[in-house]
């Protein structure tokens, strides 16, 4: 079975540990990981904003990328939901304005290789219980996109619920959006700040000391929130608890700890 | 009324002071969240919801695609039963054929059903100003007429009050309207329920015309069909003489069969119950048995030019039950009246824009007055595609450029040429430009970094993105060697050096 890792943009940049985890949590569970790196970004904020023609090229690039792949797996629902959803959509759109039926094609190939972490462990690999553990008490939120237009269900908690010492509660009005919404957080703040703070305020009535989600785009903006109002509640990808072991309690080493350790480092300076 | 929706601030600027009224958000979210769960359960009891969606959905679509014969077929059938059809291309016109017609009859007061297209032309107004007054009979209107308020609901148009808040608006304004609230009102349901019925039940026995509009145009038949709760529009449509009804020519159904299914997926939806307390039915007119002048005004207002777009038609299917409204977060937290129109909340977002077109501030901001969680489309009742729409406006808005998009395209496409050449995404990732660069902080959106930061903080930069530590990883990348693979892209060209340092 070759494995690929569809990571995101978000991730790739910002969230480097959730890519880790994937990785960590395949590998426990036999499968050989790759990550082909001519993949960058899926299109999604582009598309969503209004920019369909700009995202043509990302979608054929994807569609190029993972080409020799037999599944690809993304830690997020929502990229997994914009390839699923929108890919079709834009091919088709592509092929009614008269530019050709190569990119429907493309897109037409690479959607039913495209699954979300959670969907991948739970009905290709068929496991739940991914030999975890997290000695924590947590709650889970679950992204619109993947509850909505993936249609998750109750994979994401049949995976938290296996993991050893792990006490999962119930989020009170899991459902509703935290208001992060891609663009939407910032064209629209005010709202996207009011339905987060509701959604905090719920995660903070359960006493979990994780809000977990699947999403990292989502918990940018919830941990934000969180981080802000100094609270000790905070944000993490199911795939970070996943990959959690009793020996590897916060999740894999941030560090290569065998093969070279020589290549280019990266050292980050933030200009205010 | 006196107050219009005309002018009003882009929904951002709206939203920013509505979400800060805590009386209007607890109003709302009691409100919203009662009437989406009991939705929720009267949808649970039938087994066939899926398929009567499908079915409704089905129904709209080849009503639309042949729509005119159906209107012309419908507009037969009424002729035939006596009634007289006008057609109006604009609210302007179908304004001055209603104006003209109240005159005809020699009569300065109208009564009026609940009406959503009456409310999209501003008829009252319109008749103000001819020196016609229009009373609204039905509850949440006369609630919002009497407050001078704008409606801020389809369903419920005073959903953003209260008990109290109603008791002061009858004990204050309703003398000025007509029969006075009784002394010592209380906030109770039953007493502000008796007051209203008081006050109306005058209007109703003096009207000589009555205004409304319709659920649905039954085309065979040239029957119109009116649903309701509170009895107040079956006073209207069977004392006055004179009855005009203002319909959009959306609302056609070819056959009384078709009905069958909307009857069920409307209340439901709209109210939570399996069968609305009344559904009026009247077709042309008769002698003796109810008016005996009957006038249908076919609206279009925008609707032919929102059938042309393969997209974006979908919302002419729209039966306005109101279901998306109750389940949708924004809305919740913005109130109705952030969305400048009397459609509010999901549906609003993409049929304002869509009838009125995208020129003004508010009407250009309303495709992005959501975070596309899906929930409104989850529940519609003719399965509208919501979240499909407002991309597909938004789509249009950054075409046509103004505010902010003329900065936000430039961005757009430079963004997908640094992600569309890998070597220099590497790049710009290394100098962690793009790092930055995929957070709020550096969006190409005007404020964008204030505007996450004012509630937000940002993430911590990790010390080295994932694709850096993969190299380190697995320094013999298998998929580097591909000949014709976009990898093979990988190595840098000076182009790529020059444009992905920048």
């Amino acid at each position: 079975m070759r494995v690929a890792l569809f990571l995101t943009c978000v991730n790739d940049a910002l969230y480097p540990d959730t890519g880790r985890a994937v990785v960590t949590v395949l590998e426990r569970l036999g499968v050989e990981v790759d990550f082909p790196t001519g993949q960058t970004c899926c299109g999604q904020p582009q598309y969503n904003t209004g920019y369909r023609r700009e995202t043509e090229p990302l979608v054929r690039r994807m569609a190029e990328v993972f080409a020799d792949y037999d599944h690809v797996v993304t830690p997020s629902g929502s990229c997994a939901a914009m390839v699923r959803d929108n890919y079709p959509r834009i091919g088709a759109r592509t092929r009614a304005e008269g530019r050709g039926t190569a990119l429907e094609r493309a897109a037409g190939a690479l959607v039913p290789k495209v699954h979300e972490l959670t969907e991948f462990l739970v009905d290709v690999l068929g496991v739940t219980d991914v030999g975890a553990s997290f000695p924590h008490t947590v709650t889970y939120h679950p992204s619109c996109h993947g509850l909505r237009m993936l249609g998750l269900g109750d994979r994401p908690r049949r995976l938290l619920q296996a993991v050893r010492g792990l006490n999962l509660v119930e989020l009170p009005g899991a459902e509703e959006c935290c208001g992060f919404g891609g663009t939407f957080a910032v064209k629209n703040a005010a709202v996207s700040t009011a339905m987060g703070q509701d959604k905090v305020r719920n995660a903070r009535s359960t006493g979990a000391e994780v809000l977990c989600g699947a999403d990292n785009s989502c918990l940018m903006h919830l941990g934000g929130l969180l981080h802000r109002q100094d609270e000790p509640l905070r944000a993490l990808h199911i795939a970070e608890i996943l990959a959690a072991t009793e020996d590897l309690p916060d999740g894999p080493p941030t560090r290569p700890t065998n093969g070279p350790t020589d290549g280019p480092t990266e050292s980050l300076v933030v200009s205010a | 009324m006196s107050r219009t929706f005309i002018g009003m601030p882009a929904f951002p600027k709206a939203a920013a002071v509505s979400t800060q009224n805590r009386q209007m958000r607890a109003n709302l979210t009691h409100a919203t969240h009662t009437i989406r769960d009991k939705r929720a359960r009267a949808v649970a009891e039938l087994d066939d919801w899926a398929e009567l969606r499908l079915a409704g959905k089905q129904i709209k679509d080849r009503t639309l695609a042949r729509l005119d014969e159906y209107l012309v077929q419908a507009e037969a059938a009424v002729t035939a039963a006596g009634g007289t059809v006008h057609w109006a291309a604009d609210a302007a016109e179908a304004n001055r054929i209603v104006a003209d017609l109240v005159k005809a009859t020699g009569e300065r007061e109208v009564v009026k059903v609940k009406s959503m297209a009456t409310q999209e032309i501003g008829l009252n107004e319109a008749l103000a100003a001819e020196g016609i007054t229009a009373y609204e009979t039905d509850l949440a209107e006369l609630i919002v007429q009497l407050g001078d308020d704008l409606p801020s609901h389809i369903l419920v148009p005073a959903i953003h009050r209260n008990r109290g808040e109603i008791r002061e608006i009858f004990r204050d304004n309703m003398a000025s309207w007509g029969r006075p609230a009784p002394e010592g009102l209380t906030d109770t349901p039953a007493d502000l329920a008796e007051a209203a019925r008081l006050h109306l039940r005058e209007k109703f026995l003096r009207a000589k015309v009555a205004v409304s509009g319709a659920n649905f145009l039954v085309a065979e038949t040239g029957t119109l069909v009116v649903l309701e709760s509170e009895g107040n529009g079956r006073m209207c449509l069977t004392l006055p003489e004179t009855l005009i009804s203002v319909v959009g020519i959306e609302k056609v159904v070819p056959t009384w069969q078709d009905l069958e299914v909307f009857l069920q997926l409307l209340p439901r939806s709209s109210t939570a119950e399996r069968m609305n307390p009344y559904t009026s039915t009247w077709t042309g007119a008769a002698d003796g048995d109810g008016p005996s002048d009957f006038h249908l005004v076919l609206l279009d207002n925008g609707r032919t030019d929102t059938l042309a777009d393969q997209v974006g038609r979908q919302a002419l299917r729209c039966i306005r039950c109101s279901a998306c409204l109750n389940v949708c977060p924004v809305y919740e937290r913005a109130g109705g009246h952030a969305y400048g129109s009397p459609y509010p909340g999901p549906i609003g977002a993409i049929l304002t824009p869509q009838l009125r077109g995208l020129q003004s501030e508010v009407d250009a901001s309303l495709p992005y007055a959501s975070s596309l969680c899906g929930a409104c489309y989850e529940v519609c009742p003719v399965a509208i595609d919501i979240p499909e729409v407002l991309v597909h406006l938004r789509e249009k808005v950054a075409e046509q450029g103004g505010a902010g998009h003329r900065l936000e395209r430039a961005a757009m496409k430079s963004a997908s040429w640094l992600l569309d050449h890998p070597a220099a995404y590497s790049t710009a990732l290394k100098a962690s430009r793009l790092a930055r660069g995929v957070q709020p902080r550096r969006l190409p959106l005007p404020g964008a970094a204030k505007a996450w930061t004012d509630s937000r903080d940002l993430p911590p930069l990790p010390e080295q993105s994932f694709r850096s530590w993969w190299k380190e990883r697995t320094p013999d990348q298998s998929d580097r060697n591909k000949p014709n693979a976009p990898n093979a892209r990988t190595e840098p060209t000076d182009r790529d050096q020059q444009d992905g340092a920048n």
